[in-house]
């Protein structure tokens, strides 16, 4: 024993005595520039469109910094100690998504469509109420281990959300995947999206419980450790469940995020790689399996492995009404003209992708007008989020809190990958959004949520412990200096 | 759990790394490629976004841009208009909205729009100084009154085509074809009118077939015009020295390895004639036998170096013409006479007659002489090139008088310049083509004229599709040498 570990040590545990700095005057900076960004974008693309400042300038400029003054004073009473970051981020993605979304409204050949409505209003209200929600979620949620109490309700709540679209006269089948359901007055909605924060609840609740068993309870083969097979019941179940949703709802998407949560979850809770590798297996054999019979994911399939040949083919009208096959070579055309520099917002011609430019797409949208420059800062965004949420559960003290702050960051990364690399031919694409940038209520509305969600938890991890009780065993191991 | 969460952590950065590695491989490796492919409609939306610049002949614009007709959602902001469309082309080719573009329109796209790299430096100073883009100018080698004259010359006649070209230089002074299109008739993006006019002149509608190109991209047998060849091959490889010295040609010719006769059109004096007999009167028994004496590989040797067997790319691509490469003596006999598999293009034969005009050199044949900047500073100048040398300077003189010598006193006295100093050397031709020569022949007639000075400012071949043809070389004679003078006239006369 070296003499230096008989001097009386400082205190080190992560529970600081001394109070964390709240951070909400950084947070306050960071918002006004996520504020002030989107609004000179906004401007950008009305003179690059009109020629001139768009009218709206002023009340969309104060909407939005009135949307996220509402929630930084939120965050301010109710989560005072919460992560600066996060609300800042997800406001500018929002922000430029809304000016992206104004802009292919001006475009007169996604005006010409059937249907077509101005998406940008729309998806500005349903900010407000993502951002209403946020607050309700730091309101009402004081304490995030409260939503341990649901576990199973969870299950049976999210298990719903995601059959729903599977029930006759609700689910409407939009180009090919049947994920949405409709609302008569309301419009459609995407369960799916809700689904993901409450698995993310059941998850965390249930492997709280189970990790000692699933980790522990397991033989040594080939330098794995095997669960036993009461403990694989679980795993097969989520893994049947995306099975069905790729089968009957034909969503590549949720069923890969779904299942993709499970495994980082349960890879966090029992610290076994054994289950990553269970993982990737099974989504193999599920994928493969799907694949081999089922004609629309096939045709993803194609699309991914050669555009220009599916574009062909859907220009020549051999696919009937799948325009997805035809989107993903258009995609690719956008990212490939804005080049590094982008054409500069307004001046690119995304609206080819036509309808989906403004959601499922919208990231190409991007890459054409702000290149690979502009991408890049977004893709960075979206990485900065997924880190703080880690860095959240890596703060949070209770097992619970890690989970589910893991399980959501860690979903949170998968869409934005699974979406990101589908829009950008990486992968064969799903067709779901990129969360706050792409239009779609369900998707920024449950997002708000989401952020609600992990700012809590950091809200939790990060104030400062009520000072801790005089420990009697740093008496104890006190040592007299001869 | 710490650490697992920490490896979270970094798999979320792998997979945003992975992200941002395919977006530098899709928006920097391939952007290029991407952005100019040419099923991506921006390129179509970029090309016509601005006025085009114009292709020009003799000083002045044959194209023009008009603002696209707004109905409904078209993207396209300007139209492509044509002067004397149809004359021109096939030197210009077409841009169309809704059909692509073709031929100079196609390759100097890059100037006419001004997306040009060479154009990167102005485009960039006019981007800073808020001025629009510009596209450049094409100009031309043409010459509008030979042009014209080609062109009025083939419409009398039905189908057909012209090449002329400056032997001095290879700049392309003529390209005639009819039947022609007028492409302005297609350069909008509208369903009925520009659908409807393309439709029409695509081949499956139109057997006459007007979006051909026939003076660049139709290869025809060239019949009697080949013996020019054949006789080049003959001097140059020594067979005979002169073109007075007596041939050693029985009549009639059999075939060698065979009983076939080779036969004459008509009762002519070619038993042991001279060359220069043989091709005034175009003897097929003389010119055969050369072939056969000569054998395969120094006629190939010969029209290998004339331009056969060989894309020319005047910047325009025409088609290779073909002197067979594998026959056997009777064969060689007959494509020595512009039978069996041989095929040329006008701009071949035009070739052919420049290099013999020329003194034995051959030019390599180009028609745009400049690309222009928006503000007229040329951007690349295209000097003179030599192809390649088919004759000596003596052989090329011998060859000239024999030609001379058809159009003083043989086929070819409709060719004959009644002008001080003016000197024409022809050939004609007529080739019988079809199971059993069952289609109508191709006139042909290839020439070139000489000032007094001894410098010879054209060289021109004239193919008709000849619907009334009786006899051999009259009707080459008779319908295409009349043409061939008034495309040599309005090129001397513009040189005045």
């Amino acid at each position: 024993m070296s003499s230096s570990t008989n001097t009386p040590t400082h205190h080190t545990s992560t529970i600081g005595s001394i109070g964390t700095p709240s951070r909400r005057n950084t947070e306050l900076a960071l918002l006004v520039f996520a504020v002030v960004i989107p609004v000179f974008a906004y401007a950008n693309v009305g003179l690059a469109i009109n020629d001139s400042v768009p009218p709206g300038l002023l009340s969309y400029g104060l909407g939005l910094g009135l949307l996220a003054g509402v929630g930084h004073l939120a965050v301010r009473k109710f989560a005072p100690y919460a992560d600066p970051l996060l609300l800042p981020l997800a406001t500018l993605l929002n922000g430029l998504g809304l000016v992206m979304i104004w802009r292919l409204d001006q475009s007169k050949l996604l005006r010409s469509l059937p249907n077509f409505a101005p998406a940008a209003p729309r998806q500005l209200m349903y900010t407000a109420l993502g951002i209403g929600l946020l607050v309700v979620v730091l309101i009402f949620l004081k304490d995030h281990r409260v939503l341990q109490r649901y576990t199973y309700i969870s299950m049976f709540g999210a298990l719903i959300l995601l059959l729903l679209p599977l029930v006759p006269g609700l689910g409407a089948n939009i180009y090919g995947a049947k994920i949405w359901i409709s609302i008569p007055g309301l419009g459609t909605l995407q369960p799916g999206e809700f689904a993901k924060i409450i698995l993310a609840v059941f998850f965390a609740g249930y492997l709280m419980v189970k990790r000692d068993a699933l980790a522990l309870a397991s033989r040594r083969f080939m330098g794995l450790y095997l669960p036993r097979g009461r403990d694989l019941g679980p795993i097969l179940v989520v893994w049947f469940v995306s099975i069905l949703i790729l089968v009957f709802e034909t969503d590549l998407g949720t069923s890969l995020l779904f299942f993709g949560m499970f495994v980082i979850m349960l890879y966090v809770a029992t610290e076994r790689t054994s289950w990553i590798v269970f993982g990737l297996l099974m989504s193999a054999v599920g994928a493969v399996g799907v694949a081999s019979f089922e004609p629309h994911i096939q045709t993803r399939v194609q699309a991914w492995l050669n555009p220009l040949h599916e574009y062909k083919l859907s220009q020549a009208g051999t696919h009937d009404g799948i325009l997805h096959s035809e989107q993903a070579m258009q995609a690719l055309w956008a990212f490939g003209s804005g080049g590094t520099l982008g054409t500069g917002w307004g001046q690119g011609h995304s609206e080819l992708i036509r309808f989906a430019a403004n959601s499922d797409f919208i990231l190409a949208s991007f890459g054409e007008e702000l290149g690979l420059a502009g991408i890049m800062a977004i893709l960075v965004i979206y990485g900065l989020i997924a880190e703080r949420g880690i860095r959240t559960a890596l703060a949070a003290r209770d097992p619970f809190g890690k989970l589910l702050a893991v399980g959501l960051s860690g979903g949170f990364a998968l869409q934005v990958f699974v979406v990101a690399g589908g829009v950008m031919g990486l992968i064969p694409l799903t067709g779901m959004t990129m969360p706050f940038v792409a239009y779609g209520g369900s998707s920024v509305i449950a997002n708000w949520a989401l952020m609600g969600i992990l700012i809590r938890i950091s809200d939790t991890a990060r104030r400062p412990a009520p000072a801790p009780a005089p420990s009697p065993d740093a008496e104890m191991t006190q040592v007299v200096r001869p | 759990m710490n650490k697992p969460l920490r490896r979270i952590a970094i798999f979320c950065g792998l997979l945003v790394l992975a992200l941002l590695i395919r977006d530098n491989y899709i928006q920097y490796v391939q952007a290029d490629s991407l952005r100019t492919d040419t099923h991506n409609r921006r390129v179509a939306i970029e090309r016509y976004a601005t006025p085009r610049g114009d292709i020009i002949v003799d000083g002045n614009p044959i194209t023009g841009a008009v603002k696209s007709a707004k109905d409904g959602i078209n993207d396209f902001e300007y139209k492509r208009t044509y002067k004397d469309g149809a004359m021109w082309s096939p030197v210009t080719g077409y841009a169309s909205q809704a059909f692509g573009a073709t031929q100079l329109e196609s390759i100097d796209d890059g100037i006419l729009t001004g997306n040009d790299d060479r154009l990167f430096f102005r485009n960039t100073l006019d981007m800073l100084t808020g001025k629009k883009k510009q596209g450049g100018n094409v100009v031309t080698t043409l010459n509008a009154a030979a042009q014209k004259a080609a062109y009025q010359g083939l419409l009398k006649q039905g189908k057909g085509a012209v090449a002329a070209i400056d032997p001095k230089t290879g700049a392309i002074l003529a390209l005639a074809s009819t039947p022609s299109y007028d492409p302005s008739t297609f350069a909008g993006n509208s369903t009925t009118t520009d659908s409807k006019a393309w439709t029409k002149l695509l081949k499956k509608n139109n057997p006459d077939d007007p979006l051909l190109n026939r003076a660049l991209r139709e290869t025809y047998p060239p019949g009697s015009t080949f013996k020019v060849v054949t006789a080049a091959a003959a001097l140059q490889n020594g067979l005979y020295s002169s073109a007075d010295e007596k041939t050693d040609s029985p009549l009639p010719y059999t075939l060698p390895d065979t009983r076939t006769e080779l036969k004459n059109e008509g009762s002519i004096p070619c038993k042991n004639a001279t060359m220069r007999v043989a091709l005034r009167y175009s003897c097929n028994t003389v010119f055969g036998k050369i072939g056969a004496d000569l054998g395969k590989d120094k006629m190939l040797e010969e029209a290998e170096k004339f331009g056969f067997n060989e894309q020319q790319f005047t910047p325009v691509r025409s088609s290779a013409s073909v002197f067979p490469k594998s026959m056997d003596k009777p064969q060689t006999a007959l494509s020595s006479i512009g039978q069996f598999e041989t095929a040329a293009t006008p701009l071949q034969m035009a070739m052919v007659a420049s290099a013999v005009a020329n003194d034995g050199t051959l030019m390599k044949p180009y028609m745009v002489d400049k690309l222009q900047a928006p503000n007229l500073d040329v951007v690349s100048q295209t000097e003179p090139e030599k192809l390649g040398e088919p004759l000596s300077k003596d052989n090329a003189q011998i060859l000239q008088s024999m030609m001379e010598t058809v159009v003083k006193v043989g086929t070819g006295t409709n060719a004959q310049i009644n002008e001080n100093g003016v000197t024409v050397g022809g050939k004609t031709g007529t080739a019988q083509h079809g199971v059993a020569n069952s289609e109508n022949p191709y006139a042909w007639f290839i020439s070139y004229a000489k000032l007094a000075d001894g410098s010879s400012p054209v060289a021109v071949a004239v193919v008709v599709e000849d619907e009334g043809a009786n006899r051999d070389d009259i009707s080459g004679g008779g319908l295409a040498a009349p043409i061939a003078k008034s495309v040599m006239k309005a090129v001397i006369d513009s040189k005045k």
